[in-house]
């Protein structure tokens, strides 16, 4: 929900013009390549190509998974003749190869670009300090995601920075938080968590930053103890740095309050 | 059956070399759930190779996996976990017995129906046939309350419309569905 709002809030700020694929469909996430592996690709090709038919250049994918799925569709679309033509076949489209699936993270550093959210910054996030969390959709496999170091990922970090904060080193950027058991094994999910949360907190953090929706949530779901860390997405600390007034609204929306954190600090749009 | 023939299958079904593997070991160092597996992805892959079918497909182990591709990542060989993992529980669902995992089974089951009929995810929907066919229906309801409470898990969700296209794709049998 707050990653929703906060995506679009942040990207009308900078500038790029988002408009929502008209019968979008669910991508399967992490239940359908366990059933049928082209049933997993073909779900998210449903939504290339929907993006195809819009003309429109670039398919952003704000959740990890869609990201993901989106991508590794994309992939064997592109790259595998045998799997393109059972995909084309099963979905009933021609794929032309101009849609580019690309995460938010991509879009603000590639696309939008550093230099123009620095730019944008009005209120520097000075004093805050976190560790970024990147969990495994947008990280692994790499021939999917692309990114330039599967065990240490900097994009995001490049970005908080550019808000101002303080990005604590630590090792478990990329490190499983069981979102996709966290319905049926509550336990696993609590144990992963509670291995990151007491990490970031060793590292100095007084929250982690996330760029999915499955661990932002249980991030802050599974967390025991009675002072659990928030989980910001960095759209959100984007939209406060940026001073958008929009951002009041989403804070009430975590299940672990960061208001305390940011009010201790100052930082109100 | 002659060991080496489950391996084999399991290479076809899930497009990966798993006889690369050298035994490494990197895979269950990394693996975030090795401490609740029985075997662990190392010795899974052993027991593929020495064609331990009923041992394999009948462990907690293929449902546990989380996904995370992190042994993939590091593997040396580039061998996949994940996928293998994929095709033993498409194995195991086309067996007589139960998964030893029912409630994983489940759930990823019940996803994909909600996807068939309406195109998108409807959380609350999810959650309460979850609750109902697994018999769980108290466990964690405090943390769905709090999402409820939240408007994470909205009680009207969108339905997506692509008609033909979704129709089309659910058309052609899952694996799923042609073993039941």
């Amino acid at each position: 929900v707050e990653y929703d709002m906060s995506t679009r809030a942040v990207f009308a700020a900078l500038g790029a013009r988002l408009t929502e694929i008209p019968q979008w469909v669910c991508c399967g996430a992490s239940s359908a390549h366990a059933a049928d592996p082209e049933l997993a690709l073909a779900l998210p090709a449903v939504n290339l190509a929907l993006a195809q038919e819009t003309g429109r250049g670039d398919l952003l994918a704000p959740c990890a998974a869609c990201f993901n799925r989106s991508r590794a569709a994309d992939h064997a679309l592109r790259h595998d003749p045998d799997r393109r033509r059972a995909i084309e076949e099963r979905v009933g489209f021609r794929y032309t190869g101009e849609v580019r699936v690309r995460s938010p993270l991509e879009a603000v550093t590639a696309d939008i670009g550093l230099e123009g959210v620095r730019a944008a910054v009005r209120l520097p996030l000075a004093g805050l300090r976190v560790v970024t969390y990147y969990g495994c959709l947008l990280v692994r496999p790499r021939r999917v995601t692309q990114v330039d170091d599967p065990e240490h990922p900097v994009e995001m970090q490049r970005i908080l920075e550019a808000l101002g904060a303080e990005v604590r080193p630590w090792s478990h950027g990329v490190d499983c938080c069981g979102g996709s058991s966290s319905v049926p094994r509550p336990d696993v999910a609590r144990r992963l968590v509670g291995v990151l949360a007491t990490a970031a907190r060793e590292a100095g953090a007084q929250a982690m930053v996330t760029a999915c929706p499955l661990c932002q949530v249980n991030l802050e779901m599974r967390q025991v103890g009675d002072r659990p860390l928030p989980a910001f997405y960095f759209t959100e600390l984007m939209g406060l740095a940026l001073g958008l007034p929009e951002s009041r609204g989403w804070w009430s929306r975590h299940l672990v309050a960061p208001s305390p954190l940011l009010a201790s600090l100052g930082l109100r749009p | 059956v002659e060991a080496g023939d489950f391996a084999r299958r399991v290479d076809e079904l899930s497009r990966q070399p798993t006889r690369r593997c050298f035994h490494c070991h990197k895979c269950t160092a990394g693996c975030p759930v090795a401490t609740e597996m029985a075997h662990g992805p190392d010795r899974l892959l052993q027991l593929i190779h020495l064609g331990q079918e009923d041992l394999v497909l009948g462990s907690d182990d293929i449902w546990l996996c989380l996904a995370c591709e992190t042994c993939g990542t590091r593997c040396p060989n580039d061998i996949h976990l994940a996928p293998v993992m994929d095709a033993l529980r498409r194995l195991s669902l086309a067996r007589s017995t139960p998964p030893a995992q029912p409630r994983l089974a489940l759930f990823h089951h019940l996803f994909l129906d909600i996807v068939r009929t309406r195109g998108r995810m409807h959380e609350a929907g999810l959650m309460a046939a979850y609750k109902l066919r697994s018999g769980d229906l108290l466990g964690d309801a405090a943390a769905g309350t709090r999402l409820f409470l939240k408007g994470k898990i909205p009680l009207r969700a969108g339905v997506a419309r692509p008609g033909e296209m979704l129709r089309r794709v659910f058309a052609t049998p899952t694996a799923e569905r042609r073993q039941r």
